[in-house]
């Protein structure tokens, strides 16, 4: 299967990425060779297989009680942030 | 102090005997890091001062009668566990400013049991690699020759072990992150059944499929790290509570009445003859050692490859939507407005490689493309599955090489992504399946390192180890030193 520069430039505002214009023509290439390969799956017969989402399927998602158990821990991990004031975190204007 | 000895098991008995202390061993390793980095570029952070400090602790801890087994040895981690007030990059230029504000628990489990770390280990950006060029901190190399690659994405791990920078380090296995590396530089590597290791603290990549484990000398070194880092963690909703057995008190069990199953499309067309050899050989050894030869087929296991270039990519996809630039990592200049924040954070912070699998994996979840990639990988991962299950009634454990070729040359994959995702064309069934692997060393082709694989049924890492140690007992290939580092 062969992908277009408009398929690469649709993916890339879908996963929110800003690629350079020398990037483009090289994931055109390389996805379009991914999917080809990944086409090869089309081979297996699959009709009736349910689909395996969790490799230890025996194990049921375990659930834990609805209590607070974290404490606050803002100071420390703003520490990390790229920019805070106050104790929030800012971001550029998003309503006008 | 001279040359430190080669194994985890070995140093302990040397602390314990007071042939040195864990500050004189601490020191050694870091002068021997230094002298190695240059050449190898394995580590990214070095915490020589933390690691001197926990050394003179656990010092202490020894003198005053308080010492576990492994207290006082030195190991490192791979930088992709959360380690507390460390750098921790991941790899990448995205995270080359995080100091995580707490410690994986694998990395506190092992701290608990009394190791010192070293530093953090060179990998592979996010993990996605198997060649260790996709660093945004530079290549890992071969210590058995430093023009070729030390296999990824545990690529520091594995080259630091094996030149015996650090006694053992930790690693992870998405595809294969611990046993091809391991294989390619000649040392030892688990990653256990999935859930037996927390994943708290370990960045994500593909989380159905992450798993934490180890890179050593030895089985028996293995044996003795691995408990500490197993267990129910609450932490981690899919870590498994079922007890964790003392994998040093079975190492020596006899392996009369073991069945092997040697997987038929483990020995295809793509295995390079003289490494099949070498397979061959070491099969022969088991023989010697009372263990019963028969060919098993997993049919499936040929479309593994493409399965997982399906269900990674989407799983990373959705992991990685959380580097976003406004709470941690990377943020590009004077953003225009939120969404020119994000994308342009992102198109900054990700590597090449990180990008690609991104939009893959973006690709295969979005409207009209989910049933025909995402749930038709699903569906196939099931039958994968299966395979082994059929495969583990006929047989104990499944044999096969850990790569197709020994270590390739730095920059000889890196024009096609599909070259290269095929070195992990017999290391990703187990990741599918959940399963333990491993990789031992089992002699050389031109000078590099060829690994034997031993795949098990879930929670057969006892009977895994037991398997590799009985095999490092009749051979020392894994004692075999690369010479630039002996």
């Amino acid at each position: 299967m062969s992908l277009t520069r408009a398929d690469i430039e649709n993916i890339a505002r879908l996963a929110r990425l800003e690629l350079t214009e020398a990037e483009i023509p090289v994931y055109v290439d390389s996805l379009s060779k991914i999917f080809a390969f990944v086409g090869e799956l089309d081979r297996a017969p699959t009709t009736g297989i349910d689909p395996m989402a969790h490799p230890m399927p025996e194990l049921a998602q375990r659930l834990r009680a609805d209590e607070v158990t974290e404490t606050n821990r803002r100071d420390t991990f703003q520490q990390n942030a790229p920019k805070v004031e106050a104790g929030l975190y800012l971001v550029p204007k998003v309503i006008e | 102090m001279s040359a430190p000895a080669p194994t985890v098991a070995a140093l302990a008995r040397g602390l314990a005997e007071g042939a040195f202390s864990s500050v004189e061993l601490t020191r050694a390793y870091l002068e021997r890091i230094a002298a190695a980095q240059p050449s190898l570029n394995a580590f990214i952070t070095v915490t020589g001062e933390s690691a001197l400090k926990a050394a003179a602790e656990s010092d202490a801890a020894r003198a005053a009668g308080r010492a576990g087994r492994l207290t006082g040895v030195p190991i490192g981690h791979k930088d992709i566990f959360c380690t507390e007030g460390v750098l921790t990059t991941c790899g990448s230029k995205m995270l080359g400013n995080f100091v995580s504000p707490y410690d994986a628990t694998i990395v506190s489990g092992l701290r608990t049991a009394g190791t010192v770390m070293l530093g953090k280990l060179n990998m592979d950006e996010f993990a996605m690699g198997s060649s260790n060029e996709t660093s945004h901190f530079g290549p890992v190399r071969n210590p058995w020759d430093t023009q070729k690659v030390p296999g990824g994405s545990s690529g520091g791990s594995a080259a630091s072990v094996a030149a015996r920078i650090v006694p053992a380090a930790t690693a992870t296995d998405t595809g294969g992150s611990i046993r091809q590396p391991a294989a390619l530089c000649g040392v030892t590597g688990i990653k256990p059944t999935y859930g037996r290791c927390s994943r708290y603290g370990m960045i994500a990549f593909a989380s159905s499929l992450d798993q934490a484990g180890l890179i050593t000398v030895s089985a028996e070194d293995a044996a003795l790290l691995l408990g500490p880092m197993s267990g129910f963690d609450p932490h981690d909703s899919t870590s498994v509570e079922s007890p964790v057995p003392d994998y040093t008190t079975t190492l020596g069990d006899s392996l009369q009445g073991l069945t092997i199953g040697l997987v038929r499309e483990f020995f295809d067309k793509g295995l390079d003859a003289a490494c099949e050899q070498r397979i061959r050989d070491a099969i022969a050894v088991y023989e010697k050692l009372g263990a019963k030869v028969r060919e098993v087929s997993c049919p499936n296991l040929p479309l593994s490859v493409p399965t997982y270039y399906v269900v990674a990519p989407a799983e990373c996809s959705s992991n990685l939507a959380r580097f976003d630039g406004v709470r941690f990592g990377h943020r590009c200049d004077s953003p225009k407005n939120l969404l020119d924040l994000y994308c342009r954070s992102r198109g900054e912070g990700f590597g090449a490689e990180v990008k690609r699998r991104i939009m893959t994996g973006t690709y295969v979840l979005s409207a009209g493309y989910y049933d025909a990639y995402y749930l038709k990988a699903q569906r196939v991962r099931q039958l994968i599955s299966a395979d082994f299950a059929r495969a583990f009634k006929e047989c104990d454990l499944l044999f096969g090489p850990t790569t197709p070729t020994p270590a390739f040359r730095i920059g000889a994959k890196c024009d096609d992504p599909i070259t290269m995702y095929l070195n992990d064309i017999y290391t990703i069934g187990a990741n599918l399946a959940g399963l333990p692997g491993m990789s031992i060393p089992c002699g050389f082709v031109d000078g590099l390192p060829i690994g034997l694989q031993i795949v098990g049924p879930h929670f057969s890492e006892a009977r895994m180890l037991n398997v590799a140690h009985r095999y490092q007992q009749e051979t020392d290939w894994h004692l075999k030193t690369p010479s630039a580092f002996a």
